[in-house]
Formats: C-alpha cells, sequence, structure tokens
C-alpha cells in the first residue's frame, strides 16, 4: 500500500480495539518466566556450548602476539576463534569499526577473540588464560582537546551537517539581547536489563542466530555481508528483546563471534556480553559539547538562532545530530546550525534513545531558559511567543543516503507541520502542574532541608517514516495470524500489532495471535528512532486490508462495502463468520506501507512539554526528583496503557541523564571507566517520583493510515533541561555541564548554619 | 574463575584451623562480594570454606552492658534488632544506607567489614592494581578519582573503603573478635582493624593468615543523638561519595567518623575535643593534610557542610 494522500476515515477510526488501554498480550509469559529472550533458547539448541569474548586490553595499537597455549589446555576448551583463523570477514553497512579486531586494535574491548568451551564456567576461565601481547599507540580519547580537528561530516540520514537560513551574524549582532553560552553532555551507555546475546547454530551453510535484535532485516543483511554468504542463508530470531535503547539496532560482537564460533566447533554457540562489554565493546550515545547563541528583541521574540555541535567518533563515524531540533523547534529569522565531528578512538558511537534530539534538546532547553530568564521572561510564555507552524530551516537533503529523497523534485523551504500543539502541550501543562503559582524568582522556596524548584522544557522528536511489512493469516477457527520481522523491545509492539488486526478484522484481541522477530516473516521497520509504532502497525493495517479483501471475495462482496466485527462480515444483506469463509485452507492478506512525499510536502514531528519540581539538599546539593508531568502531542495513541509506560520510562532516563549518568573517559588509557552498573549510575525506584503523562487529542492522517506516530522517545527529550532548569529555579546556580552531580553545585550554595 | 575446592566448617575452631592446612583458603559468608570477585578472577582462592554454619548468627547482651554481635548475622537482622535500634542507632541507620535488601539479606557482620574496595581500575583486570598485582602500579593515581580517597592515601593506592557498617563501628568504638587457626582468640580495637594503603595495598587488615573473624562487639551505649548521612548520586543503592557517622551528647560533645574518605572508616578522636566548637574546627583537624584530588576535593568542603547540618540538627533537638 502506497501511502501518499491523507488518511480518511477507515476501521481504525472506530477505535474498539485501537486506543484502548489493553494489558500487553505479551505480560503473561514474561511475568511467568515462559517468554524465551534469546540466551534462554534452550530447546533450540540442546548441545549448545558457551563463547565467551576476550576484549582487547587496550585502547589503541597492535596485537604483537596471541598465546593460546594455557587456554587451549584448560578444562572443557573445544576451540579459540581470533581474526588469524577465522576467514575473511567483510564489513557490515552498520559497523564503524571492525567487530573483530586484530592485529590493529581501534579501541578498548574490540573482541579480539571469542574462547569455546563445554560450559560457561569452563569458556570464562579459558578466556582468562589467552595471552595477548599488544603494542599500544597513541589514541585521541578526549573530545575537549579534538575539537578544533573536528571536520564537516558527510550528510546522513539527519540531512546535511550544516544549514543556514537569513543572516546570522549580522542579525546576532544587532540583536537587542544577546545570550552565548557552550554546554556539554557526556557519553551514555543504554543500560538496558539483558546484554547482547546470540545463540547460534549451522545446518550446512545455513545460519540460525537466536538473538536479541531490534532490527532483523539491517542485521541479516549484515551477518551476510560480513561472512560473505548468502542473506537467504541466514535466519534470525527475536521473538524477545530486554530491551535496547538503540544498543541493539545492529550486528554485534556477540552474534558474529558466535556465528563464527558455532562454525569452526561445529555445535551451537552461545555468546552474551558482559556488561563491561556492552559498555566498551558495543556502541553508546556519544559526548557533545555545543555552543548556542540566541538573539532577541526586548519583547521576546527570537531574531537570531545559532547552534553548533561538536561529537567524536572512530574514524568514518558520524556525529551525533545535536541539532536538528532547533532547525524546527523556534522561529525566527535568521538562523545558523552546524556540526563538526572528531576522529576519536574511543569505543564506536552510535544511537541511543532519540539520537541528536535527547542531547540537543538538554542544551537548547536550557539555553531558551536562560533566554528567558535574561528577558524577564516566564519560561513558558516565550516558548509560546516563538511557536512556529511552518518549519523555519528546512535544509535541501539531496545528497543524503535516504534513498527515499533521491528523485525528489521540489523542495519546499519551510513546510508546514502535520500537526503541532508545542504552545497547547505548554499550556495544558502550566495549568495542570500550577505554573502560575510560582515565584519566577529563583532560590526563594524552602521545603525543611530542600530547596524547592520548578523547571520547564519543550519535548520534540522527529516523526520518521520506514517500510514496513506484515502478513495476516485467517484460519478456519476465526484465528487471525499475525507474522512480521517486527521486534518488541519491551515497548508493546505485540500488542498495539494485535489491536491493529483485531480492529481491521473486527475481532476480539484474544482471537489475534502475533509472531515477531523472524527473519522469515515479512520485512517490517523493525523498533528504533520511535517509528516502531506506527510503521509496523500501519503495515499490518495494510495487511488486513489484503486480508479483508480475501475474505471479502469468498462472501462475494466488495470490500469497501463490508463490515467487519464480531468475527463476521456483513455486506449488501449477506454474511459469514470469518472461520467459515477462511475455510481448512485458511486465507491470508500479505502487505506493506510505503510512503509517497507526505513528509517532503509537511513536516511530521511530535511535540511536548516536560514540567519538573526537584528539591536540592541545601546542604549536600544532592538533587532529587519531587514531581514531573509530561504533555504530550504526538498522533494517534494506539494503547495509553502501553504508550504511558514508555513515556515515563523516557522521563526516567532523561532524570538519569541529567543528574547522574556519565560515562567517564579515562583520557589516557582511553576507555570508559565506570563500565558496571555500579560505578554508571542510572535512577533507581527512589529517584523517580509519581509521574503523571497527559496525551493530547491528536490524529495525524498525515502521517500514517494510523493517524499515529511515535512516542518512546519524546518522553526523553527536554526531561534533562527541565531538571536543569528546575535546578536552577531552586537554588539559582546554572549548570551547563551534564550531569549535575553535587560536586558541580557545592561551591555555590549557601554556607549551612553551624559551620563554626 | 579458578577451581576451588570447598568445605563446610562446623566450628569456628575448625574453620580457622582448616585455613591454615589450605594454602590460597578464604572463608565464605554471604558471597555477595567474594564470589564476584572471584569470578573476575581478581580473588583466586584454591579453597572455600564456608563458615555459614558455625552458629556465629547470633545477638547477645555482654556482661558489661554491651552488645556481642555474631560474625555471621545479616546485615538486615542487624538493622532490625531492636537492641540496635534503640542503642545504636548509628549501625542501624548506616546498615540501611548500604546497598539493598537483597545484598543486606545475605551480607554477614564479618564479610561487610572485610569487603574490598570498589575502585573501578582495581576491578578491571587489564589495568594496572597494587592491590590486585603488588608492585603492577596504580592506574587511579592520574585517571577518573572521584571516588577516591581524599587522606591516609599513599603513591601506591588511593583507594577508598566501601562499607557504610564499618563507619558506624568505629565511631561507636567496637571491637573485632577472632580465632586464630592455632585456636587461640584475640580482641582487635576497630581502629587498629583496618590498615592505611601504605606500600602495601593489598594488605588491608590486621587479620593473620587463617584468622576468623566470630563476633563484633560494643560497648555499653553512650546515649546522645545517632547520625549517619550518607551523601551520593542516586537516592539508593550507590557508594557514599562521603558518609558522616555522629553521636553528640547533651553538651555538644560527641564523636565523628567518615566514610568514603580515606581507605578505613576516618577518625580522629582529638578532632573530637573541637565538636562544640562547630564542623569547621571539627574538619580541620580530622582532615588535616588532606591531599585530595582536582575530581575529589568536593569531598572536604561536603564534610564540613554535612557535619555542620548533623550539629545543627543536634543543637536543635536540644532545643
Ligand atoms: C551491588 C552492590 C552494592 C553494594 N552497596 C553497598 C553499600 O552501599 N554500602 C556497603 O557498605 N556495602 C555495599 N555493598 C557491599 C556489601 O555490603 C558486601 O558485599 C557484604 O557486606 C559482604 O558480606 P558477605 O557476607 O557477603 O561477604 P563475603 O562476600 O562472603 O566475604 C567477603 C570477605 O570476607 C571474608 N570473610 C567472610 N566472613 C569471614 C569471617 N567470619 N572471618 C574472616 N573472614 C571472613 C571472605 O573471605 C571475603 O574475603 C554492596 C555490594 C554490592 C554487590
Ligand atoms: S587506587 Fe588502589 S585499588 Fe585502585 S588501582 Fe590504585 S592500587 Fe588499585
Amino acid at each position: 500500500m502506497k501511502f501518499d494522500t491523507p488518511a480518511t476515515t477507515n476501521p481504525i477510526d472506530q477505535l474498539k480495539v485501537v486506543g484502548q488501554p489493553f494489558d500487553r498480550i505479551d505480560g503473561p509469559a514474561k511475568t511467568t518466566g515462559t517468554a524465551r529472550y534469546a540466551y534462554e533458547s534452550h530447546d533450540v539448541a540442546p548441545d549448545a556450548v558457551y563463547g565467551c569474548i576476550v576484549g582487547a586490553a587496550i585502547a589503541k595499537g597492535r596485537i604483537l602476539s596471541i598465546d593460546e597455549t594455557d587456554a587451549k589446555a584448560a578444562p572443557g576448551v573445544l576451540g579459540i576463534v581470533t581474526a588469524e583463523n577465522a576467514g575473511k570477514l567483510g564489513q557490515g553497512d552498520f559497523n564503524t569499526a571492525k567487530l573483530l579486531g586484530g592485529p590493529e586494535v581501534d579501541h578498548y574491548h574490540q573482541a579480539i577473540a571469542v574462547v569455546v568451551a563445554g560450559t560457561f564456567e569452563q569458556a570464562r576461565a579459558a578466556a582468562q588464560r589467552l595471552r595477548v601481547r599488544y603494542e599500544p599507540s597513541r589514541g585521541r580519547f578526549d573530545l575537549a582537546a579534538a575539537k578544533d580537528t573536528a571536520v564537516k561530516p558527510k550528510p546522513g540520514a539527519g540531512g546535511p551537517s550544516d544549514s543556514s537560513v537569513g543572516d546570522f551574524a549580522t542579525a546576532f549582532a544587532a540583536a537587542p539581547v544577546q545570550f552565548d553560552a557552550t554546554y556539554t553532555t557526556p557519553d551514555q551507555t543504554h543500560a538496558m536489563m539483558e546484554p547482547h546475546a546470540t545463540v547460534a547454530k549451522w545446518d550446512g551453510n545455513q545460519l540460525t542466530m537466536w538473538t536479541s535484535n531490534q532490527m532483523i532485516a539491517w542485521t541479516v543483511g549484515d551477518v551476510a555481508k560480513t561472512l560473505g554468504i548468502p542473506k537467504e542463508d541466514v535466519r534470525l530470531i527475536s521473538p524477545y528483546i530486554g530491551g535496547g535503547f538503540g544498543g541493539k539496532l545492529f550486528l554485534r560482537a556477540d552474534a558474529l563471534l558466535a556465528a563464527l564460533a558455532a562454525r569452526a566447533v561445529r555445535r551451537p554457540v552461545k555468546v552474551a556480553l558482559p556488561r563491561p562489554l556492552v559498555i566498551n565493546n558495543t556502541t553508546h550515545r556519544p559526548a557533545t559539547i555545543q555552543r548556542i547563541r540566541l538573539g532577541a528583541t526586548r519583547d521576546g521574540k527570537l531574531t537570531a538562532i545559532a547552534h553548533e555541535s561538536w561529537s567524536g567518533d572512530q574514524p568514518d563515524g558520524e556525529p551525533e545530530t545535536a541539532v536538528s531540533q532547533t532547525r524546527l523547534l523556534y522561529a525566527g529569522e535568521h538562523r545558523l546550525t552546524a556540526m563538526r565531528l572528531a576522529v576519536l578512538d574511543l569505543p564506536e558511537g552510535n544511537s541511543m534513545r532519540a539520537p541528536g534530539e535527547a542531547p540537543g534538546m538538554m542544551a537548547l532547553e536550557i539555553a531558551i531558559d536562560e533566554m528567558a530568564e535574561k528577558l524577564g521572561l516566564d519560561p513558558v510564555e516565550f516558548r509560546i511567543r516563538n511557536d512556529t507552524q511552518v518549519v523555519p530551516d528546512n535544509p535541501v537533503k539531496a545528497d543524503s543516503d535516504d534513498p527515499q529523497a533521491k528523485g525528489e523534485q521540489t523542495h519546499v523551504p519551510h513546510p508546514p507541520f502535520s500537526q503541532r500543539q508545542l504552545v497547547e502541550c505548554l499550556r495544558r501543562g502550566a495549568e495542570k502542574f500550577g505554573w502560575a503559582r510560582r515565584n519566577p524568582k529563583p532560590a526563594q522556596a524552602r521545603d525543611g532541608r530542600w530547596l524547592v524548584g520548578t523547571g520547564v522544557a519543550a519535548a520534540f522528536r522527529n516523526n520518521l517514516l520506514m517500510k514496513s511489512a506484515a502478513r495476516v493469516r485467517l484460519d478456519q477457527r476465526g484465528i487471525v495470524t499475525v507474522e512480521t520481522d517486527m521486534t518488541d523491545i519491551g515497548t508493546g509492539s505485540y500488542t498495539i500489532i494485535a489491536q491493529t488486526a483485531a480492529e481491521m478484522m473486527g475481532v476480539s484481541l484474544d482471537e489475534v495471535v502475533v509472531n515477531l522477530g523472524d527473519s522469515r516473516f515479512p520485512v517490517s521497520c523493525g523498533s528504533g528512532g520511535q517509528f516502531g509504532a506506527a510503521n509496523s502497525t500501519s503495515g499490518v493495517f495494510a495487511a488486513c486490508v489484503k486480508l479483508r479483501e480475501a475474505v471479502a471475495r469468498k462472501l462475494g462482496v466488495e470490500a469497501g462495502e463490508a463490515t467487519f466485527a464480531h468475527g463476521r462480515v456483513f455486506a449488501g444483506g449477506r454474511s459469514g463468520t470469518l472461520a467459515e469463509l477462511a475455510g481448512p485452507a485458511g486465507l491470508t492478506g500479505e502487505d506493506g506501507i510505503e510512503y509517497g512525499d507526505l513528509d517532503k510536502r509537511y513536516q511530521q514531528s511530535t511535540f511536548g512539554a516536560h514540567f519538573v519540581e526537584v528539591g536540592v539538599d541545601a546542604v549536600t546539593g544532592e538533587t532529587r526528583v519531587r514531581r514531573m508531568l509530561a504533555v504530550c502531542a504526538a498522533g494517534r495513541i494506539l494503547n495509553p496503557k502501553s504508550a504511558r509506560s514508555q513515556v515515563i520510562g523516557a522521563m526516567t532516563m532523561g532524570v538519569g541523564a541529567a543528574l547522574m549518568e556519565d560515562l567517564v573517559v579515562d583520557k589516557r588509557k582511553g576507555f570508559f571507566v565506570n563500565h558496571d552498573l555500579a560505578g554508571y549510575e542510572v535512577p533507581v525506584h527512589a529517584d523517580i517520583p509519581h509521574q503523571e503523562v497527559i496525551f493530547l487529542e491528536e490524529t495525524d492522517p498525515i502521517a500514517s493510515p494510523m493517524k499515529a506516530k511515535g512516542v518512546g522517545e519524546l518522553g526523553i527529550c527536554g526531561v534533562g533541561a527541565a531538571v536543569a532548569n528546575a535546578i536552577h529555579h531552586a537554588t539559582g546556580i546554572r549548570i551547563r555541564d551534564y550531569p549535575i552531580t553535587l560536586d558541580k553545585l557545592l561551591e555555590r550554595l549557601p554556607l549551612p548554619t553551624d559551620s563554626g | 574463575m579458578r577451581p576451588f575446592t570447598y568445605e563446610r566448617a562446623r566450628t569456628p575452631a575448625e574453620a580457622a584451623a582448616a585455613a591454615k592446612r589450605h594454602a590460597g583458603a578464604k572463608f565464605v559468608a554471604g558471597g555477595t562480594n567474594l564470589l564476584d570477585l572471584m569470578k573476575l578472577e581478581i580473588e583466586t582462592p584454591t579453597h572455600l570454606i564456608d563458615v555459614n554454619g558455625l552458629g556465629l548468627d547470633t545477638l547477645e547482651t555482654t556482661p558489661e552492658g554491651g552488645l556481642r554481635i555474631g560474625a555471621l548475622v545479616r546485615n538486615t537482622d542487624l538493622a532490625a534488632d531492636a537492641r540496635v535500634r534503640r542503642d545504636y542507632g548509628v549501625l542501624a541507620r548506616a546498615l540501611l544506607a548500604g546497598a539493598s535488601g537483597q545484598l543486606r539479606n545475605m551480607a554477614t557482620t564479618a564479610g561487610n567489614l572485610l569487603q574490598r574496595t570498589r575502585c573501578p581500575y582495581f576491578y578491571d583486570t587489564n589495568m594496572p592494581c597494587n592491590k590486585r598485582v603488588p608492585g603492577d602500579g596504580c592506574a587511579a593515581i592520574g585517571g577518573f578519582t572521584r571516588q577516591h580517597a581524599v587522606i591516609g592515601a599513599s603513591d601506591a593506592c588511593i583507594a577508598t573503603h566501601p562499607s557504610d557498617m564499618a563507619v558506624a563501628l568505629r565511631v561507636l568504638d567496637a571491637t573485632v573478635e577472632t580465632i586464630g587457626p592455632d585456636g587461640a582468640t584475640r580482641r582487635i580495637p576497630l581502629a587498629d582493624f583496618h590498615r592505611l594503603p601504605g606500600d602495601q595495598p593489598q594488605v588491608e587488615t590486621a587479620l593473620a593468615a587463617g584468622e576468623l573473624i566470630t563476633a563484633v562487639t560494643l560497648p555499653r551505649p553512650v546515649g546522645g543523638a545517632h547520625f549517619y548521612r550518607k551523601v551520593r548520586d542516586r537516592a539508593s543503592f550507590a557508594f557514599a561519595l562521603v558518609s558522616v557517622a555522629a553521636i553528640v551528647q547533651r553538651d555538644g560533645s560527641g564523636r565523628v567518623a567518615l566514610g568514603g574518605v580515606a581507605h578505613k572508616p576516618w577518625r580522629v578522636e582529638a578532632a573530637e575535643s573541637e565538636m562544640t566548637k562547630g564542623a569547621r574546627a571539627v574538619v580541620a583537624r580530622l582532615l588535616a593534610g588532606a591531599k585530595p584530588t582536582t575530581e575529589n576535593a568536593f569531598k572536604l568542603k561536603l564534610v564540613e557542610r554535612v557535619l555542620a547540618a548533623v550539629l545543627a540538627e543536634a543543637k536543635g533537638a536540644r532545643g
């Protein structure tokens, strides 16, 4: 189905099932432990043995020698795979550094070997016996030091690295009120619960992998490319994923080395990454340095906006696209954005929940707060005054890699937004949060030992369109079975897909079976970039349209006139049950969603507002969040319960980013030092207060037939800044370097009494 | 993990004797620290002596009116004991500020005292560490030192002792009771139990090889207002950046010990004569000679501020 004109009324609009707060249909399997995650795929490979990956002990240099004598002699060892004996390996489309390093070492904990043994303990013990000699060389590990060597990166999915509208320099110089500040965000790790894990098994030339992966088709492609085998010979099965947040978008060392090891020992092999390898071996969210300049009139109209960002990555890597939202969020005639990329020899950077916008909004939304303060304006009001209903800066994406952008004829310089309720989000949130009662002066409210403050930030995340296909089968019991390689990374894909099929076919939710995450199924959008929900359900919608046609044909009526309800089809006086019409042979509908140029004619984005109240301990500077509210406008909400879970999870992650998450770089040795979950702190229950989420009524017929957009990443965008702004309101102290830990506040907090 | 043999001892004397028989033996109690370190091969015992069945899991009042805490009493049980909550509030609070509910259910009194540092370089066997491999060098010095010691450190090691419980025991003047492989018992004041790193950071306590902790005793309750303030980046389940254990009497005199600043719970009795003069005076002596790094210098300020708040609160409570 090609979606190239805005959606009109369709069966989803009935909202009998879609839009209802159903519990997760996969909930019982997960809470009873019967949902099999990758590493628990015991039954499919009962003879599996265990692989333990050895990560490089240096960050940059060469392996001089690997002495395998002790490791080979260790009990239970079946084989050792290194770059020496792995055979020729290609480079996947989505990897920057090699997944199996050697003799060159590109980053700390780059995999250099996998040791295979009969048990996990034997493999781990033997891996510790591998004697590797290195010749280290100098690496570049410090973003601040490398900043001036950063260059203009090639255009990526987010568009060109630079954009400009009007004449920023002149407008900024002439602006009656000017603001110029630099912010930093640190490297972060996804910290999903389930580490990367794979069971790999070869049957002749056929490779099957039970793995934990967000993007099945991408990864099948990269497995084939890396191993130099046809795609058809690779099957991936990833039905349950214990979180990913972008960390599992790609083929990683667990999967590749499980496949290599299984080939070497001629047995299925299981490999999981221990947490330190999750952190230094896989991808992370790269640190940024961001400079923001704003010029405004005295009555609070932005006239000049510049946002520049520096980040680092492995050679041929990509920038963190922290300036993207600044092209879209606020009005202002003269603008400039730029991204620069430095080469760093740290582990490779890549997507983590809301790449670009998450760190970008952390900086931009403090800057906006600072400018409002400078102008003596309420920060909610200031944002409202600078709202725009058209895109202020829409650079030509002509030379981007995006195949959908190729052949684009006309470039619309200022497209309208398909929906944009930023102002409504801010107003509704302010009202609900009691913003009017706020004393605009900082450092005024106290509650016992706590200095109390509130902060606001806008939330913004783009809606991304991806092709997505599905197959829907109807059997003679009237059961509808959906098959798509879509993944559920804990988000609720199973449930919203079942809701979509139930609504389309007129059956109840328990008459739908959903099978996901198998590369034998039609290729979906996968999970990432908050594109999963809207695109995958649109693909299921398209397949259901086909199935409805097949059912209607059986009944001998026009699909367009048929009503599907209660397991029956009605049209022109005729009717039949789905079960009967399917018959013993069953009926199948298969199709996918593809998009026309609606996203070129309209900008599709999601909006929100975050309101946060914090207490800062007047003595210690410890910040604890007391209240949180998010108001979101993100198209049709397919399931308010799972959508709410997504948003509160994202808000929690935003609190982590604001207050504690920080992969600390040892700039001498070139690695992330705090590489376990004792050292890398994420919020615990005690850190998170009651969180409230409001979804504004919205349907977006321009976005998809579901009239839905994404919401899972919107929830994190802006939270960090709202916390930072609340800390400023509580204490009068402005911190521009995340995370805002107590040591940054301490010097400037008032002295406690009785210091003597 | 290296292969090891395992036995379950039945009496304390037998446990200590077994430790002597096996070079490279270690006791295992809750296992919450030892087993993690064994998996990483930071600890490589060849023999484990399980001390959970020794009957050392009781609390009894001593003839002097103090409390004798069996070495195997779980942190959860100790924190919940009515006598501890009434008479040794600083200890109950310190325990509850540590780790998580699940860990405290396993963690024992002796194991907690002997838990090893959380220096991240100690945990990464690719990094040089004098505590792991004597003479190897110290990767932390010049590296990421936010958590590290500000006082009493050496050129060999700047790690801190991570225990909360031990800080409270130090301010309570606890004594560690042990039995040696030859059956001899001894009492070690907590003040002398943990060592500073010096040039042998791998030697962390006064225990001899094979010496088993049987109990920790507390003297008679000293009254006063009890405080344990643990400062950390997140609200729970995090090691202390600094912690302050204090007992303040009605006349303003009192005691104070610190966690998160040194290789052992940090207390300087002489500094306590300044208690009535305020936090600055106390801290000036308590942390005299401190050598922080730029990353952890904030700990000095922080200690002073927390102690000031504690003293103010104690004063407020006295009216
Ligand atoms: C994630 C995490 C977070 C934590 N957070 C905190 C925290 O915030 N604050 C805090 O204070 N602690 C914290 N801890 C540490 C925890 O308190 C210790 O792991 C625990 O107290 C150790 O007790 P155990 O009985 O399990 O010791 P084990 O692991 O069994 O043993 C530890 C050591 O003690 C020795 N040993 C045990 N019993 C005896 C004995 N009777 N005589 C002689 N030697 C003995 C063992 O040989 C071993 O060397 C945390 C631990 C973890 C894993
Ligand atoms: S501070 Fe101590 S524990 Fe840490 S690396 Fe140095 S020697 Fe090892």
